[in-house]
Protein backbone atom coordinates (compact mmCIF):
# COMPACT_ATOMS: atom_id res chain seq x y z
CA UNK A 1 0.00 0.00 0.00
CA UNK A 2 2.56 2.53 1.27
CA UNK A 3 5.26 1.17 -1.97
CA UNK A 4 1.84 1.92 -4.29
CA UNK A 5 1.44 5.63 -2.73
CA UNK A 6 4.76 6.70 -3.03
CA UNK A 7 4.83 4.88 -6.51
CA UNK A 8 2.00 7.39 -7.37
CA UNK A 9 3.30 10.42 -5.50
CA UNK A 10 7.07 9.36 -7.66
CA UNK A 11 4.81 9.79 -10.86
CA UNK A 12 3.03 13.07 -9.80
CA UNK A 13 6.14 14.87 -9.06
CA UNK A 14 7.98 13.72 -12.60
CA UNK A 15 4.86 14.44 -14.30
CA UNK A 16 5.14 18.12 -12.94
CA UNK A 17 8.79 18.39 -13.26
CA UNK A 18 8.06 17.42 -17.38
CA UNK A 19 5.38 19.99 -17.30
CA UNK A 20 7.40 22.92 -15.49
CA UNK A 21 11.00 21.96 -18.08
CA UNK A 22 8.26 22.16 -20.97
CA UNK A 23 6.59 25.61 -20.05
CA UNK A 24 10.04 26.62 -19.45
CA UNK A 25 11.18 25.87 -22.60
CA UNK A 26 7.92 26.78 -24.33
CA UNK A 27 8.57 30.66 -23.48
CA UNK A 28 12.02 31.52 -22.32
CA UNK A 29 11.33 35.36 -21.60
CA UNK A 30 7.93 36.17 -20.60
CA UNK A 31 7.94 38.16 -17.66
CA UNK A 32 5.98 41.13 -16.69
CA UNK A 33 7.99 43.54 -14.72
CA UNK A 34 5.23 45.98 -13.73
CA UNK A 35 2.94 43.79 -11.79
CA UNK A 36 3.20 44.83 -7.89
CA UNK A 37 3.65 42.18 -5.51
CA UNK A 38 0.63 41.96 -3.78
CA UNK A 39 -0.92 38.83 -2.97
CA UNK A 40 -4.55 40.11 -1.74
CA UNK A 41 -4.63 43.26 -3.18
CA UNK A 42 -5.26 44.13 -7.12
CA UNK A 43 -4.11 46.60 -8.91
CA UNK A 44 -5.06 47.84 -12.46
CA UNK A 45 -2.06 45.66 -14.05
CA UNK A 46 -4.74 43.34 -16.19
CA UNK A 47 -3.09 39.67 -17.45
CA UNK A 48 -1.23 40.86 -21.15
CA UNK A 49 -3.15 39.30 -23.98
CA UNK A 50 -2.78 35.71 -24.73
CA UNK A 51 -0.80 35.23 -21.80
CA UNK A 52 -1.50 32.48 -19.61
CA UNK A 53 0.01 32.72 -16.01
CA UNK A 54 -0.12 29.90 -13.50
CA UNK A 55 0.74 30.38 -9.82
CA UNK A 56 1.10 28.47 -6.26
CA UNK A 57 0.14 30.51 -4.18
CA UNK A 58 0.61 29.03 -0.18
CA UNK A 59 -0.38 30.83 2.85
CA UNK A 60 0.75 28.89 6.63
CA UNK A 61 -0.20 29.85 10.59
CA UNK A 62 -0.02 28.68 13.38
CA UNK A 63 -2.41 30.82 15.43
CA UNK A 64 -3.39 30.74 18.91
CA UNK A 65 -6.27 28.13 20.29
CA UNK A 66 -6.47 25.90 16.96
CA UNK A 67 -3.95 23.49 15.29
CA UNK A 68 -1.60 24.94 12.37
CA UNK A 69 -2.88 24.86 8.90
CA UNK A 70 -1.03 24.94 5.44
CA UNK A 71 -3.36 26.41 2.54
CA UNK A 72 -2.52 26.16 -0.84
CA UNK A 73 -4.28 28.05 -3.96
CA UNK A 74 -3.68 26.97 -7.40
CA UNK A 75 -4.16 29.96 -10.02
CA UNK A 76 -4.20 29.89 -13.60
CA UNK A 77 -4.63 34.04 -15.08
CA UNK A 78 -5.49 34.63 -18.84
CA UNK A 79 -5.67 37.80 -20.70
CA UNK A 80 -8.65 37.46 -22.46
CA UNK A 81 -7.93 40.84 -24.03
CA UNK A 82 -5.91 43.93 -23.32
CA UNK A 83 -9.24 45.12 -21.12
CA UNK A 84 -10.38 41.40 -19.29
CA UNK A 85 -8.64 39.45 -17.52
CA UNK A 86 -10.37 36.14 -16.42
CA UNK A 87 -8.81 33.78 -13.77
CA UNK A 88 -9.73 30.34 -12.33
CA UNK A 89 -8.72 29.56 -8.53
CA UNK A 90 -8.60 26.05 -7.24
CA UNK A 91 -7.79 25.66 -3.63
CA UNK A 92 -7.59 23.54 -0.54
CA UNK A 93 -5.90 23.47 2.68
CA UNK A 94 -4.15 20.60 5.20
CA UNK A 95 -4.63 21.10 8.64
CA UNK A 96 -2.61 19.54 11.24
CA UNK A 97 -3.67 16.68 13.30
CA UNK A 98 -6.96 16.76 11.07
CA UNK A 99 -7.11 16.18 7.55
CA UNK A 100 -6.44 17.94 4.01
CA UNK A 101 -9.43 19.07 2.02
CA UNK A 102 -10.65 20.38 -1.37
CA UNK A 103 -11.83 23.75 -0.03
CA UNK A 104 -13.71 24.97 -3.54
CA UNK A 105 -13.27 27.19 -6.65
CA UNK A 106 -13.40 30.55 -7.81
CA UNK A 107 -14.10 32.32 -11.29
CA UNK A 108 -13.14 35.93 -11.44
CA UNK A 109 -12.94 38.44 -14.29
CA UNK A 110 -11.65 41.73 -14.28
CA UNK A 111 -12.16 44.87 -16.72
CA UNK A 112 -10.48 47.77 -17.24
CA UNK A 113 -13.53 50.13 -18.67
CA UNK A 114 -11.08 53.57 -19.71
CA UNK A 115 -8.87 53.13 -22.49
CA UNK A 116 -5.87 55.16 -21.34
CA UNK A 117 -3.68 55.63 -17.97
CA UNK A 118 -5.30 58.15 -15.17
CA UNK A 119 -4.03 59.49 -12.02
CA UNK A 120 -6.66 57.03 -10.78
CA UNK A 121 -7.49 53.71 -13.24
CA UNK A 122 -10.68 52.44 -12.00
CA UNK A 123 -11.04 48.44 -13.18
CA UNK A 124 -13.83 46.71 -12.12
CA UNK A 125 -14.06 42.82 -10.61
CA UNK A 126 -16.46 40.18 -10.59
CA UNK A 127 -16.11 36.68 -9.23
CA UNK A 128 -18.24 33.92 -8.67
CA UNK A 129 -17.33 31.21 -6.06
CA UNK A 130 -18.13 28.14 -4.49
CA UNK A 131 -16.08 27.41 -1.56
CA UNK A 132 -16.54 25.65 1.76
CA UNK A 133 -15.96 27.17 5.46
CA UNK A 134 -13.00 25.05 5.37
CA UNK A 135 -11.28 28.01 3.07
CA UNK A 136 -8.33 29.04 4.87
CA UNK A 137 -6.75 30.89 2.05
CA UNK A 138 -7.57 34.60 2.99
CA UNK A 139 -7.78 35.75 -0.53
CA UNK A 140 -9.73 38.25 0.81
CA UNK A 141 -11.33 39.33 3.98
CA UNK A 142 -15.47 40.24 4.15
CA UNK A 143 -17.89 40.66 6.60
CA UNK A 144 -17.55 39.10 10.30
CA UNK A 145 -14.96 36.90 10.69
CA UNK A 146 -12.91 35.38 14.01
CA UNK A 147 -9.95 32.78 13.90
CA UNK A 148 -11.90 31.18 16.42
CA UNK A 149 -13.48 29.66 12.89
CA UNK A 150 -10.31 27.84 12.36
CA UNK A 151 -10.35 25.73 15.36
CA UNK A 152 -13.40 24.23 14.30
CA UNK A 153 -12.52 20.37 12.09
CA UNK A 154 -12.33 20.03 8.97
CA UNK A 155 -15.07 17.23 8.51
CA UNK A 156 -17.47 19.96 10.39
CA UNK A 157 -16.50 23.28 8.22
CA UNK A 158 -16.55 21.32 4.65
CA UNK A 159 -20.41 20.64 4.98
CA UNK A 160 -20.89 24.70 4.82
CA UNK A 161 -20.87 25.33 1.35
CA UNK A 162 -21.28 28.85 0.44
CA UNK A 163 -21.88 30.04 -3.50
CA UNK A 164 -21.14 34.01 -3.13
CA UNK A 165 -21.17 36.74 -5.97
CA UNK A 166 -18.01 39.04 -5.28
CA UNK A 167 -17.64 42.70 -6.36
CA UNK A 168 -14.75 45.32 -6.21
CA UNK A 169 -14.16 48.36 -7.53
CA UNK A 170 -10.37 48.40 -7.87
CA UNK A 171 -8.39 51.76 -7.94
CA UNK A 172 -4.68 51.88 -8.54
CA UNK A 173 -2.10 54.79 -9.25
CA UNK A 174 1.19 54.66 -10.69
CA UNK A 175 3.51 57.72 -9.31
CA UNK A 176 7.31 57.85 -10.01
CA UNK A 177 7.74 54.63 -9.51
CA UNK A 178 5.12 53.44 -6.24
CA UNK A 179 2.06 51.76 -6.99
CA UNK A 180 -0.50 52.85 -4.37
CA UNK A 181 -3.96 50.23 -4.74
CA UNK A 182 -6.95 50.30 -3.26
CA UNK A 183 -9.91 47.74 -3.11
CA UNK A 184 -13.51 47.96 -2.11
CA UNK A 185 -15.16 44.68 -1.76
CA UNK A 186 -18.58 43.84 -1.37
CA UNK A 187 -20.12 40.54 -1.55
CA UNK A 188 -23.65 38.28 -1.50
CA UNK A 189 -24.33 34.72 -0.68
CA UNK A 190 -26.27 33.58 -3.45
CA UNK A 191 -27.46 30.08 -1.77
CA UNK A 192 -27.74 31.28 1.71
CA UNK A 193 -30.02 34.42 3.37
CA UNK A 194 -27.13 36.36 4.44
CA UNK A 195 -26.47 40.27 4.40
CA UNK A 196 -23.94 41.68 2.15
CA UNK A 197 -20.53 41.83 3.59
CA UNK A 198 -17.98 43.74 2.65
CA UNK A 199 -14.14 44.08 2.96
CA UNK A 200 -10.73 46.12 1.99
CA UNK A 201 -7.09 46.08 0.75
CA UNK A 202 -4.75 48.67 0.17
CA UNK A 203 -1.35 48.16 -0.71
CA UNK A 204 1.77 50.40 -2.05
CA UNK A 205 4.84 48.75 -3.60
CA UNK A 206 8.20 50.04 -5.64
CA UNK A 207 10.75 48.24 -7.87
CA UNK A 208 14.11 48.55 -6.02
CA UNK A 209 15.46 50.34 -9.54
CA UNK A 210 13.53 52.54 -11.22
CA UNK A 211 15.93 51.91 -14.36
CA UNK A 212 17.03 48.96 -16.22
CA UNK A 213 20.63 47.79 -15.94
CA UNK A 214 22.04 47.34 -19.57
CA UNK A 215 23.04 43.80 -18.63
CA UNK A 216 20.44 41.05 -18.92
CA UNK A 217 20.55 39.95 -14.87
CA UNK A 218 18.45 37.93 -12.24
CA UNK A 219 19.29 39.18 -8.94
CA UNK A 220 19.23 43.04 -10.21
CA UNK A 221 17.49 45.42 -8.03
CA UNK A 222 15.42 46.29 -11.33
CA UNK A 223 13.53 42.67 -10.25
CA UNK A 224 13.19 42.74 -6.83
CA UNK A 225 9.81 44.98 -5.89
CA UNK A 226 8.98 45.70 -1.96
CA UNK A 227 5.62 46.94 -0.74
CA UNK A 228 3.47 46.89 2.30
CA UNK A 229 -0.25 45.40 2.03
CA UNK A 230 -3.36 46.09 4.63
CA UNK A 231 -6.22 44.30 4.36
CA UNK A 232 -9.67 43.45 6.35
CA UNK A 233 -13.27 42.67 7.02
CA UNK A 234 -15.80 45.71 6.83
CA UNK A 235 -18.52 43.79 8.67
CA UNK A 236 -22.12 43.19 7.22
CA UNK A 237 -24.68 45.81 6.09
CA UNK A 238 -26.31 45.54 9.67
CA UNK A 239 -22.90 45.25 11.70
CA UNK A 240 -20.48 47.84 9.50
CA UNK A 241 -16.92 48.41 11.25
CA UNK A 242 -13.98 47.25 11.14
CA UNK A 243 -13.75 45.88 15.14
CA UNK A 244 -15.65 42.62 14.55
CA UNK A 245 -13.52 41.42 11.96
CA UNK A 246 -9.82 40.29 10.86
CA UNK A 247 -7.42 43.08 10.17
CA UNK A 248 -3.98 42.11 8.74
CA UNK A 249 -0.77 44.27 7.73
CA UNK A 250 2.08 42.99 6.22
CA UNK A 251 5.81 43.95 4.70
CA UNK A 252 5.62 41.98 0.74
CA UNK A 253 8.53 41.20 -1.80
CA UNK A 254 8.46 39.92 -5.45
CA UNK A 255 11.55 38.65 -7.45
CA UNK A 256 10.47 38.80 -11.22
CA UNK A 257 13.09 36.82 -13.05
CA UNK A 258 13.61 36.91 -16.55
CA UNK A 259 13.22 33.81 -17.50
CA UNK A 260 9.15 33.66 -16.68
CA UNK A 261 9.30 33.14 -12.91
CA UNK A 262 8.23 35.29 -9.88
CA UNK A 263 8.61 35.07 -6.81
CA UNK A 264 6.49 36.44 -4.03
CA UNK A 265 6.88 36.33 -0.22
CA UNK A 266 4.93 38.08 2.45
CA UNK A 267 4.68 37.78 6.57
CA UNK A 268 1.70 39.36 7.54
CA UNK A 269 0.78 40.51 11.15
CA UNK A 270 -2.56 40.74 12.69
CA UNK A 271 -3.97 43.91 14.06
CA UNK A 272 -6.78 42.44 16.52
CA UNK A 273 -7.73 39.85 19.03
CA UNK A 274 -9.85 38.22 15.99
CA UNK A 275 -7.18 37.77 13.95
CA UNK A 276 -3.98 35.39 13.81
CA UNK A 277 -0.95 36.73 15.13
CA UNK A 278 0.79 36.17 11.98
CA UNK A 279 -0.15 34.47 8.46
CA UNK A 280 3.26 33.25 5.99
CA UNK A 281 2.84 33.74 2.97
CA UNK A 282 5.27 32.88 -0.41
CA UNK A 283 3.89 31.82 -4.05
CA UNK A 284 5.76 31.22 -7.61
CA UNK A 285 4.65 32.26 -10.52
CA UNK A 286 5.00 31.52 -13.98
CA UNK A 287 3.77 32.94 -17.43
CA UNK A 288 3.38 31.24 -20.44
CA UNK A 289 3.85 33.95 -23.14
CA UNK A 290 1.09 34.26 -26.26
CA UNK A 291 -0.60 30.65 -24.96
CA UNK A 292 -2.98 31.38 -27.50
CA UNK A 293 -0.53 31.14 -30.16
CA UNK A 294 -0.25 27.52 -29.46
CA UNK A 295 -4.13 26.88 -31.12
CA UNK A 296 -3.38 29.72 -33.99
CA UNK A 297 -2.37 27.99 -37.38
CA UNK A 298 -1.00 31.82 -38.14
CA UNK A 299 1.43 32.54 -35.52
CA UNK B 1 -27.67 31.18 -44.44
CA UNK B 2 -28.54 33.91 -41.58
CA UNK B 3 -25.77 32.05 -40.12
CA UNK B 4 -22.78 32.78 -42.22
CA UNK B 5 -23.99 36.00 -42.82
CA UNK B 6 -23.69 36.60 -38.91
CA UNK B 7 -19.74 34.53 -38.82
CA UNK B 8 -18.94 36.52 -42.25
CA UNK B 9 -19.83 39.59 -40.47
CA UNK B 10 -17.84 38.72 -37.35
CA UNK B 11 -14.72 37.77 -39.32
CA UNK B 12 -14.77 41.30 -41.09
CA UNK B 13 -15.21 43.57 -37.82
CA UNK B 14 -12.78 41.08 -36.34
CA UNK B 15 -10.27 42.22 -39.31
CA UNK B 16 -11.14 45.92 -39.55
CA UNK B 17 -10.57 45.71 -35.59
CA UNK B 18 -7.05 44.68 -36.51
CA UNK B 19 -6.58 46.49 -39.54
CA UNK B 20 -7.21 50.08 -36.99
CA UNK B 21 -4.90 48.60 -33.97
CA UNK B 22 -2.25 49.31 -36.90
CA UNK B 23 -3.29 52.15 -38.79
CA UNK B 24 -1.03 54.94 -36.08
CA UNK B 25 -4.57 56.16 -35.82
CA UNK B 26 -3.41 56.59 -32.20
CA UNK B 27 -0.89 59.25 -32.86
CA UNK B 28 -4.12 61.68 -33.68
CA UNK B 29 -5.27 61.38 -29.93
CA UNK B 30 -1.44 62.11 -28.14
CA UNK B 31 -1.67 65.51 -25.97
CA UNK B 32 0.20 68.44 -27.35
CA UNK B 33 2.71 68.66 -24.13
CA UNK B 34 3.19 64.90 -24.10
CA UNK B 35 3.92 64.81 -27.90
CA UNK B 36 6.57 67.29 -27.34
CA UNK B 37 8.25 65.37 -24.20
CA UNK B 38 11.97 64.99 -24.45
CA UNK B 39 13.63 62.01 -23.73
CA UNK B 40 16.06 62.29 -21.25
CA UNK B 41 18.21 59.31 -22.50
CA UNK B 42 18.04 59.73 -26.30
CA UNK B 43 21.33 58.27 -28.18
CA UNK B 44 22.24 57.00 -25.07
CA UNK B 45 23.66 53.63 -26.02
CA UNK B 46 23.80 52.18 -22.61
CA UNK B 47 19.67 53.31 -22.59
CA UNK B 48 19.07 51.30 -25.76
CA UNK B 49 21.16 48.53 -24.28
CA UNK B 50 18.60 48.32 -21.28
CA UNK B 51 15.71 49.05 -22.97
CA UNK B 52 16.70 46.15 -25.29
CA UNK B 53 16.57 43.77 -22.49
CA UNK B 54 13.55 45.29 -21.15
CA UNK B 55 11.98 44.74 -25.08
CA UNK B 56 13.07 41.07 -24.81
CA UNK B 57 11.05 40.73 -21.54
CA UNK B 58 7.93 42.64 -22.14
CA UNK B 59 7.00 43.69 -25.45
CA UNK B 60 8.73 40.53 -27.74
CA UNK B 61 6.22 38.05 -26.74
CA UNK B 62 3.87 40.29 -29.12
CA UNK B 63 6.43 42.26 -31.27
CA UNK B 64 8.30 39.54 -32.22
CA UNK B 65 12.20 39.19 -31.61
CA UNK B 66 13.32 41.17 -34.15
CA UNK B 67 10.33 43.45 -33.25
CA UNK B 68 9.34 42.72 -37.33
CA UNK B 69 5.30 42.16 -35.54
CA UNK B 70 3.49 38.62 -35.12
CA UNK B 71 0.47 37.98 -36.73
CA UNK B 72 -1.91 41.44 -36.62
CA UNK B 73 0.44 42.43 -34.16
CA UNK B 74 2.32 45.79 -35.74
CA UNK B 75 6.44 45.45 -36.43
CA UNK B 76 8.11 48.19 -34.59
CA UNK B 77 10.31 49.41 -37.63
CA UNK B 78 8.34 51.22 -39.70
CA UNK B 79 8.25 54.73 -41.52
CA UNK B 80 5.49 55.84 -39.40
CA UNK B 81 7.52 55.51 -36.10
CA UNK B 82 10.42 56.65 -37.61
CA UNK B 83 8.43 59.76 -37.96
CA UNK B 84 6.68 59.79 -34.43
CA UNK B 85 8.61 62.25 -32.01
CA UNK B 86 10.24 59.99 -28.61
CA UNK B 87 7.11 61.71 -26.57
CA UNK B 88 4.49 60.00 -29.11
CA UNK B 89 6.49 56.68 -28.54
CA UNK B 90 6.09 57.32 -24.83
CA UNK B 91 2.70 57.88 -24.58
CA UNK B 92 1.41 54.96 -26.39
CA UNK B 93 3.92 52.48 -24.00
CA UNK B 94 1.90 54.08 -21.12
CA UNK B 95 -1.24 54.04 -22.04
CA UNK B 96 -1.23 51.28 -24.35
CA UNK B 97 -4.76 50.90 -26.49
CA UNK B 98 -6.83 48.43 -24.07
CA UNK B 99 -9.54 48.07 -26.79
CA UNK B 100 -7.27 47.53 -29.93
CA UNK B 101 -5.20 45.14 -28.48
CA UNK B 102 -2.53 47.04 -26.86
CA UNK B 103 -1.96 46.86 -23.07
CA UNK B 104 -0.88 49.99 -20.68
CA UNK B 105 2.40 49.85 -19.62
CA UNK B 106 1.80 52.70 -16.92
CA UNK B 107 2.55 50.08 -14.42
CA UNK B 108 6.51 50.01 -15.64
CA UNK B 109 8.33 53.03 -14.14
CA UNK B 110 8.65 55.71 -15.98
CA UNK B 111 12.49 55.67 -16.55
CA UNK B 112 11.75 52.14 -17.98
CA UNK B 113 9.64 53.18 -20.28
CA UNK B 114 12.15 55.94 -21.99
CA UNK B 115 15.09 53.13 -21.99
CA UNK B 116 12.20 51.19 -24.66
CA UNK B 117 12.04 54.60 -26.39
CA UNK B 118 15.66 54.75 -27.05
CA UNK B 119 15.76 51.29 -28.16
CA UNK B 120 12.59 51.30 -30.31
CA UNK B 121 14.69 54.34 -31.61
CA UNK B 122 17.42 52.81 -32.49
CA UNK B 123 15.31 50.70 -34.44
CA UNK B 124 13.83 53.59 -36.24
CA UNK B 125 16.46 56.25 -36.51
CA UNK B 126 14.52 59.43 -37.40
CA UNK B 127 15.34 60.55 -41.18
CA UNK B 128 16.14 63.87 -39.59
CA UNK B 129 18.36 63.79 -36.58
CA UNK B 130 16.33 66.74 -35.04
CA UNK B 131 13.82 64.39 -35.40
CA UNK B 132 14.50 62.49 -31.95
CA UNK B 133 14.01 64.21 -28.81
CA UNK B 134 10.60 65.19 -29.00
CA UNK B 135 10.59 67.28 -31.90
CA UNK B 136 9.04 66.78 -35.08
Amino acid sequence: MHASLRSRAGHFYVRAAVLLVLCWIAAKRAEAQQEPPYFVTYSSVMEEPGNLEIENQNLTAAPKNARAFFAPTVEFEYGATAWWTTEFYLQGQATQFDSAIFTGFRWENRFRPLPREYWINPVIYVEYEDVNAGDKSYLEITGNTSIDRLSIPNAALRKEVERSLEGKLILSSNFKGWNLSENIISEKAVNENESWEFGYAVATSRPLALKASAKECTFCLQNFSAGAELFGGLGTRYHFGIRQTEQYLGPTFALNTPRGFTYKFSPEFGLNDNSAAMLWRFGVSYEISQFRDWFRRTK
Amino acid sequence: MKGRMVVGAALLGASAICFAAADGSWLKKVPQADRARVNPYAGQPEAAAAGENLFHNNCAKCHGADAQGKGSRPSLKSERLAAASDGEIAWIIKNGQAFKGMPSWGGLPEQMRWQLVTYIRSLNPPANAAGSGGQK
